[in-house]
């Protein structure tokens, strides 16, 4: 019992002691709640990090839940322990107590230092980590080195302490330095299946099409039936959402053609959808709608608006900048006469409200004038896979 | 706190990421999720496991038709339907019609087993999250026995993706996660010396090399994975090719690369000359 009410005392500090750790990875975006954290100190109370190598291993694993965050969880990691100093008396005894499991797990004073239980020793811990922050201007570093950079700066981890841990090896503030997983990060990285992936998520289940023998119902009818069998039958269910892609085509997408190009190919492969039509434009949406600029395969957009039902859902791909004349103007496109581009775009809105605009662009881009006038009549995303699943979640919302 | 610890085994190599996961999942006792392109060993992980800690393993591979009920168990109405009518046998009693699944049958038994999830991603989108309480109290109710099972010892419960659906945040989060990146040649040349111990030194350093190279290939569609790799070295020690072709023509391409697009690719490379 005794046992019991060290490691309880020692829980608080403990979750002290790390919280920089908390904050540094929310920061940086992750996700991290309240039951994965306490998870994590379980796991440190449990003794499965004997070393901050250990820390490391065992917070990525309760606390990330998808590659795509290890780069975030390194960056954080390596800014919070990147360059750790400690007296060398505290060192020494954090490193003895690390390492003796049993003396940990019974609540005892490891080895003989000048600390006489364990919780006295966290306390001094977290104490010199608290002066030292409080002396290196705040910040959620656990402790401050004077830099200025908050990581990306791995010479320096060189130069920390490694608490406890075997000699031999790279240490996880090296590694986590390094941040070999850059590439898994899924705002960076797209191909044809992460599209695919994230369009999944886009459908409305209802029961049309197909008749097929409806299990249960037969069962509860032919009992009703006095054993004699009914069978029963009911409709498959079937996604019911109507996809229109429409793609911007114009000279300033040549560098995210590739991109599009995959997108497309993912949603033409898709076969989850009741209907896919898509069609291109150059800058904006004007009179006429392209299946293929080449052979010149062309729609009005009025019979194309015209066809539009409740179901559909139009996703626009396009960097949205262009001369503002291009937007405004009427005739905007191709010498055509007619309504400006930003009053077909309107038109389409007010056919299909449930439209999102996917912007290859860097978002530092959108300033700019015509494609703040399109944000502001449908919700722009940027295309990447983030973006395209706030996007999909947007029209399943609809 | 005591409990199992894993450290790998004399045929699965693991690195120390991957071991600290797997003895954060089982001291904790939560499910851990193992992804990684295809090819990196996760299901032979599940088996790795079972073996070191001397626990009978049971597998349950989803399918994209599986549902998660019938991880818990199945009630065959049908037949008892067909022999109420026409069969014999004591209809009266239900029991005989229910069968337990993988995981009914792991939480029932006598002793701690190690639970397989294999490619949970293949299954709806939403099977994860019907299988949420389940793995989280360790208990499910069987309505037709009006019965609780719950598990005696939580079973260890390894869980495989390939990464074809995100899974659900709310599971993940009950999960310690892995993921399984691609070896380094340090790595590697530890994994070959499992399956090949007796391997010509030259003879690996060759391969290797021009693995990674072809994996570092642009435009492939299906990058060759460990067990391929694993496969090449068993055609070329077989058919007994010298060192030196190894490297000039990368004999047996067909084992490394599945996809007709991808061997075209590099066809084309070849002859510009890389």
């Amino acid at each position: 019992m005794a046992a019991e009410t060290v490691n309880s005392g020692s829980d608080s500090v403990h979750g002290r002691l790390f919280l920089p750790l908390l904050y540094n990875l929310r920061a940086q975006g992750l996700p991290v709640g309240t039951g994965e954290w306490l998870a994590f100190l379980e796991g440190l109370k449990a003794n499965l990090a004997r070393d901050l190598d250990g820390v490391y291993r065992l917070g990525r694993a309760l606390l990330v839940h998808k590659e795509a965050h290890y780069d975030a969880y390194d960056i954080a990691f390596h800014a919070t322990f990147a360059g750790v100093e400690l007296k060398p008396e505290l060192k020494e005894a954090l490193e003895s107590w690390l390492n003796d499991p049993a003396a940990w797990e019974e609540g005892r004073p490891p080895g003989e230092h000048q600390f006489a239980s364990l919780e006295e020793l966290l306390q001094a811990l977290a104490d010199t980590l608290r002066e030292q922050q409080e002396r290196h201007e705040g910040g959620n570093r656990w402790v401050g080195t004077g830099g200025t950079s908050p990581y990306g700066n791995s010479g320096k981890a060189n130069q920390g302490v490694r608490i406890g841990g075997s000699g031999g090896g790279r240490s996880a503030v090296r590694v986590a330095g390094e941040r070999r997983w850059q590439g898994y990060r899924t705002d960076l990285k797209l191909e044809i299946r992460d599209f695919k992936v994230a369009l999944r998520e886009l459908r409305k289940l209802k029961r049309e099409g197909h008749e097929v023998l409806d299990l249960d119902g037969t069962i509860d009818s032919t009992a009703k039936n006095a054993g004699d069998i009914d069978l029963v039958f009911t409709k498959e269910r079937a996604n019911r959402v109507r996809l229109l892609l429409l793609m911007d085509a114009g000279g300033s997408m040549a560098p995210h053609a590739q991109l599009v190009s995959r997108l497309f190919t993912a949603s033409k492969e898709m076969k989850t959808f009741k209907s896919l039509d898509h069609y291109y434009f150059h800058n904006c949406v004007y009179g006429w709608l392209y299946r293929d600029y080449q052979t010149w395969d062309r729609r009005r957009t009025e019979e194309v608006l015209r066809e539009l039902t409740p179901e559909h859902r139009v996703i626009f791909v396009g960097d949205a900048s262009m001369a503002p004349w291009e937007l405004f103007a009427d005739s905007g496109g191709f010498g055509e006469r007619g309504p400006s581009g930003h009053e077909w775009l309107q038109r389409i809105k007010a056919e299909c409200p449930h439209s999102v605009w996917l912007n290859p662009d860097p978002q530092t881009y959108w300033r700019h004038p015509t494609v703040s006038a399109i944000g502001t009549l449908f919700p722009m995303f940027p295309l990447t896979i983030d973006g395209l699943r706030e996007a999909t979640r947007k029209l399943r919302a609809a | 706190m005591r409990f199992d610890s894993f450290s790998g085994s004399s045929r699965y190599i693991a690195d120390p990421d991957l071991l600290s996961a797997v003895n954060a999942a089982i001291a904790l006792q939560r499910p851990l999720i193992v992804k990684g392109e295809p090819g990196t060993g996760k299901t032979l992980l599940a088996h790795a496991i079972a073996e070191a800690l001397e626990k009978p393993l049971l597998s349950w591979h989803v399918k994209s038709t599986s549902k998660a009920s019938e991880g818990l168990y199945t009630y065959d109405v049908v037949q008892r339907l067909n022999d109420s009518r026409f069969g014999d046998g004591d209809v009266s009693d239900i029991r005989r019609y229910i069968k337990l699944g993988p995981m009914g049958r792991a939480f029932a038994s006598d002793q701690q087993v190690v639970l397989l999830l294999d490619e949970i991603d293949k299954a709806d989108l939403e099977f994860p999250n019907d299988l949420l309480r389940e793995l989280d109290e360790m208990q499910f109710y069987i309505p037709e026995l009006d019965e609780t099972v719950s598990a005696r010892h939580r079973p260890v419960t390894i869980i495989t993706s390939n990464a074809e659906k995100e899974l659900p945040d709310a599971f993940l989060r009950r999960c310690v996660f892995h993921y399984i990146g691609f070896p380094d040649k340090e790595r590697m040349a530890k994994i070959v010396a499992v399956h090949h111990p007796d391997l010509d030194s030259a003879l690996l350093e060759t391969a290797m090399n021009r693995f990674y190279r072809l994996r570092k290939t642009d435009g492939l569609r299906k990058k060759p994975s460990t067990s391929e790799f694993l496969d090449w070295l068993t055609v070329l020690v077989r058919a007994g090719i010298p060192v030196e072709r190894i490297d000039k023509e990368m004999p047996f391409l067909g084992v490394l690369l599945k996809q007709e697009k991808d061997l075209e690719t590099l066809e084309i490379r070849r002859k510009r000359g890389h």
